[in-house]
């Protein structure tokens, strides 16, 4: 119960000053993963069938090895904007909100830093 | 969290039928949202019978006749009765509209009418405002200059006034806000399409001077941005406004002053 007018319930805490950045950052990622993504799914059709050793030969090959992390980073990064608004749209009992915004942040750096290290210890293996 | 079944007492029951009278040329049926405050009754969904050979074209005509003839214990907000004043906005076959510009012959089969949806509901059809006023307050629309006024009118190019086409037309029924599902689940602290349109609305006056400052009240995750583009607003609105497009050319403004 409050008898806070309903203009001050409204202005509440005032205007956060952001939320520019995000958005900002979601389309630029959103934008970098059109061609990396046909890049990525045209490479995969052409390896299809193709032996581990082929395989690791190519993410061997640099250019390969920095747009797979690049495509990775890019993923991740949007991935983790992405499920944070869809915590905020959805999830409004504070600390559920606060646990689950906590356990994507860690789990997008942590699947991207494990997932980043597998592409260059195999680019790097031979 | 967001709910997905209506609290027990909100539930919606099926309710009383009033039969068409006898000799009724070409009978409607319009299944309408009841509820009232003080009988601590659930909300139900009663049934009229309305002879459209005596009636008006339009949805607000058959509920005028309802109350008129039928049931005058039917509540529902209407003054202008063409369109300008808002006051009639409801749920209509499914979609936010005004009852007086709805034409009853472009619903098939019967007619359901309930209040806008996701509002506090203050009686029957009326659904309560308050916080709606209270977000378009919030946004100050009113035209805000330093500069001492002049003598005479303030000057606006043709081309700056153009601008304006689109924007000064919405009445504030709240057709879209109450369709947006942003608004439904983040009522209490996004402002909704409504609030957002006319808050461009001043931001595009090429007479106001307080652009910025209405920008920085603007940026935030959730006055802003909880607009996720689902466009039901415009394809909503009665009067064939754009409320996502002012949104975005709002979005591309934050963009503009970053660099």
């Amino acid at each position: 119960m409050t008898m806070k007018t309903p203009l001050g319930a409204v202005r509440g805490l005032g205007s956060a000053k952001n939320g520019t950045h995000h958005w900002w950052l979601q389309r630029l990622t959103a934008i970098a993963l059109i061609p990396l993504t046909v890049w990525l799914t045209a490479s995969i059709v052409g390896l299809i069938g193709a032996d581990y050793e082929t395989v690791r030969t190519w993410v061997s090959i640099p250019l390969v090895a920095i747009l797979l992390a690049l495509f990775l980073a890019a993923t991740l990064y949007h991935l983790k904007l992405g499920l944070q608004v869809v915590i905020e749209d959805y999830v409004h009992h504070e600390g559920a909100k606060l646990a689950a915004q906590m356990t994507v942040t860690f789990a997008a750096i942590i699947i991207a830093a494990a997932s980043i290290f597998a592409v260059l210890s195999v680019a790097f293996e031979g | 969290m967001v709910e997905f079944r209506l609290p027990k007492n909100s539930r919606v029951k099926s309710g009383k039928t009033h039969k068409a009278p006898a000799g009724a040329k070409k009978v409607k049926r319009f299944k309408v949202y009841r509820w009232s405050p003080d009988d601590g009754e659930n909300p139900r969904m009663d049934t009229y019978e309305v002879d459209l050979a005596s009636c008006g074209p339009m949805v607000l005509d058959a509920l005028i006749k309802i109350k008129n003839e039928t049931d005058p214990t039917l509540t529902f907000r209407r003054s202008c009765r063409e369109g300008v004043c808002g006051s009639c906005a409801m749920n209509i076959d499914g979609t936010n509209t005004l009852a007086c510009t709805k034409a009853i012959d472009d619903v098939k089969g019967d007619v359901s009418v309930t209040p806008l949806p996701h509002m506090e509901v203050v009686k029957d059809l009326v659904p309560d405002l308050t916080r709606f006023y209270a977000q378009y307050a919030s946004i100050q629309p009113w035209l805000q200059s330093a500069t001492p006024a002049p003598d005479k009118e303030r000057a606006q190019s043709k081309e700056d006034r153009a601008k304006l086409d689109g924007l000064y037309e919405c009445i504030l029924c709240a057709c879209c806000s109450t369709s947006c599902p942003s608004y439904w689940w983040n009522g209490d602290r996004y402002l909704g399409p409504a609030i957002l349109l006319q808050a461009y609305r001043w931001l595009i006056d090429s007479r106001d001077e307080n652009t910025g400052a209405r920008l920085d009240n603007l940026e935030d995750p959730f006055r802003l941005y909880r607009c996720h583009t689902i466009m039901n607003c415009t394809s909503t609105c009665p009067k064939g406004l754009n409320p996502a497009k002012a949104i975005a050319e709002i979005k591309k403004m934050m963009v503009a002053r970053q660099g």
